[in-house]
């Protein structure tokens, strides 16, 4: 079944256009993966799905219903829930509060809370009266995580959860990735690092210039096809 | 023992200004918007408690009790209708627009109320005191002191303690960010205008208690409100009273001195204030 899809989804910053007509198909269960340079335009592709882009109602379909044009809280109350760029955290909420505030727009009982956050990622638990932003990059990105599962999300949209952190971080926090899955979150990755995104993913979107240039399974796709896909011909 | 007499009763004058500045403080910590229309609102909530008193002939901390949910009606309605439209970036519109809404209530008082002054009868209240060995102090004065710190410890517990307090701060720190977790925050600077609205009417009760008042003394207050904000650091209530207490004290010393002294002595001590610490006593840590 599919559960999240684009069509044809167009995104503007005043007159400049980021986005041209871009198609993707997020699976029932499936976790799949938008891969693309910076300025591809991945973040205004999670940002117009999540509701901060407002875009006409039928480019986005969320379990049968037209969400384009929804508000970002609407959209969160129906399941889809967002990792941001750059973490995002609120810096003058304590960490616990952080997560808390992950379940103002949706109270749905589910297999995350406040404790199986905190034993998913058990650091969390040490620092939960500590301000957000005093935590290493890697923990703070364990809290946008654990904010945007508080409330149990259908979907849930990662940015760009790499980004700026070491190998073995990312390594573990990638490893929370199997118990997000089987909680019953779909998974939509966006990263610049190809390998990574190669891992975790059934189908690989690859962007260049606000446009969809290669798609497929991760096996099926050569290195030269998404080397030329990423970069363009001329790289 | 006349110097702690006048220390005492500007401490105590402090708790009224801190009353006056407590819904400032509150609507610029979480959307920073400067309502400069806060203090005609506050004398709107004395005449809405006067008018209650009168028709009801009931006592007045009853009628502010019931003036209470009309004014966070009216607050909430104020923001979803008007307020929220004009902010944004552009810090100008808000001004604009709060200016405007300070000249028509004052014209609306004017036109249903009259210029003349009015006064909000307390009965016995007016003029009881305790003597306290060397001070004697109004039971007014220390009614006023003890709801303003009420009123702080209130917000402070629902800043820190509940869910919409987490939601006021979320919003304050980054809509867009809040938006993602579900919180709506046009809603949120609603409800915030609509409490702010409660510690006004908090704040007319005792305006028009304690002295007289007519339509066109709200922009008086809003300076004395204004002062004791940035003083205090903004978005700190515990700031806000502080800020209140030290033109309080200030005002009460300069009186004591020479009565035409008093209302400049509160400004000069803004003044002083601001050249030692510019961004007030206790400023946030981020911005
Ligand atoms: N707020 C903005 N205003 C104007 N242009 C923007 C804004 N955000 C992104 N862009 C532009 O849109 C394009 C896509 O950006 P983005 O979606 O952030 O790419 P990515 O996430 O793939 O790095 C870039 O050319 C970027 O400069
Ligand atoms: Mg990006």
């Amino acid at each position: 079944m599919t559960l999240l899809e684009t069509q044809n989804l167009t995104a503007h910053y005043g007159d400049f256009q980021a986005l041209f007509g871009v198609d993707i198909r997020l699976e029932a269960g499936q976790t799949i993966a938008i891969i693309g340079a910076n300025g591809a335009g991945k973040t205004t592709l999670m940002r117009s799905i999540a509701g901060v882009l407002r875009n006409a109602p039928g480019m986005i379909r969320y379990d049968g219903t037209a969400i384009g044009a929804l508000p970002a809280d609407e959209v969160m109350a129906m399941g889809v829930s967002m990792v941001p760029e750059g973490r995002k955290l609120f810096p003058s909420l304590s960490v616990e509060e952080n997560l808390l505030v992950g379940t103002y727009g949706r109270k749905i009982v589910g297999h995350w809370s406040l404790d199986t956050v905190y034993r998913l990622f058990p650091i969390l638990r040490e620092k939960r009266h500590v301000p957000g932003t005093a935590l290493s990059g890697g923990q703070q990105q364990m809290v946008a995580i654990g904010r945007a599962l508080m409330s149990n999300p259908r979907v849930l949209l990662c940015d760009e959860i790499s980004l700026g952190l070491a190998p073995v971080v990312i390594r573990d926090i990638y490893a929370a990735l199997p118990e997000i899955q089987s909680s019953g979150a779909s998974v939509i990755v966006v990263e610049q690092d190809i390998g990574q995104a190669m891992k975790v993913a059934s189908t690989v979107y690859c962007m260049m210039e606000g446009r969809v240039t290669l798609s497929g399974a991760p096996g099926t796709l050569s290195r030269g096809a998404i080397h030329a896909a990423y970069f363009g011909a001329h790289a | 023992m006349i110097w702690l007499d006048t220390i005492v009763q500007g401490i105590l004058l402090g708790g009224l200004y801190a009353l006056f500045a407590a819904g400032l403080s509150l609507v610029f910590g979480i959307m920073r918007l400067v309502n400069l229309a806060h203090g005609d609102l506050i004398v709107m909530g004395a005449y809405l408690i006067l008018t209650i008193v009168s028709v009801l002939g009931i006592n007045p901390f009853l009628a502010a009790l019931i003036a209470m949910p009309i004014m966070f009606a009216l607050g909430w309605l104020l923001q979803r209708v008007v307020l929220n439209r004009v902010l944004g970036p552009d810090i100008l519109p808000p001004l604009l627009v709060t200016f405007g809404l300070s000249i028509v209530l004052q014209n609306a008082l004017l036109e249903g109320f009259s210029a003349d002054s009015q006064r909000i009868g307390a009965g016995l209240l007016e003029t009881a005191s305790w003597n306290l060995g060397p001070v004697t102090v109004g039971i007014m004065p220390v009614l006023t002191f003890a709801s303003a710190i009420l009123v702080i410890v209130g917000l402070n517990q629902l800043f820190y303690r509940t869910s919409l307090g987490r939601a006021f701060r979320a919003t304050s720190d980054d809509p867009v960010t809040a938006s993602l977790m579900g919180i709506k925050p046009a809603g949120v600077f609603a409800m915030a205008t609509g409490i702010a609205m409660i510690v006004v009417t908090i704040a007319a009760l005792y305006l028009g208690m304690r002295a007289n008042f007519d339509p066109t003394i709200g922009p008086a207050r809003l300076i004395y409100a204004f002062e004791a904000v940035i003083i205090g650091g903004l978005g700190s209530l515990w700031g806000t009273l502080a800020g209140g207490i030290i033109i309080g004290v200030a005002q009460t010393l300069g009186a004591a001195v020479s009565p035409e002294w008093q209302i400049l002595a509160g400004h000069v001590a803004f003044l002083v204030v601001l050249l030692i610490k510019p961004r007030g006593l206790f400023p946030r840590a981020y911005d």
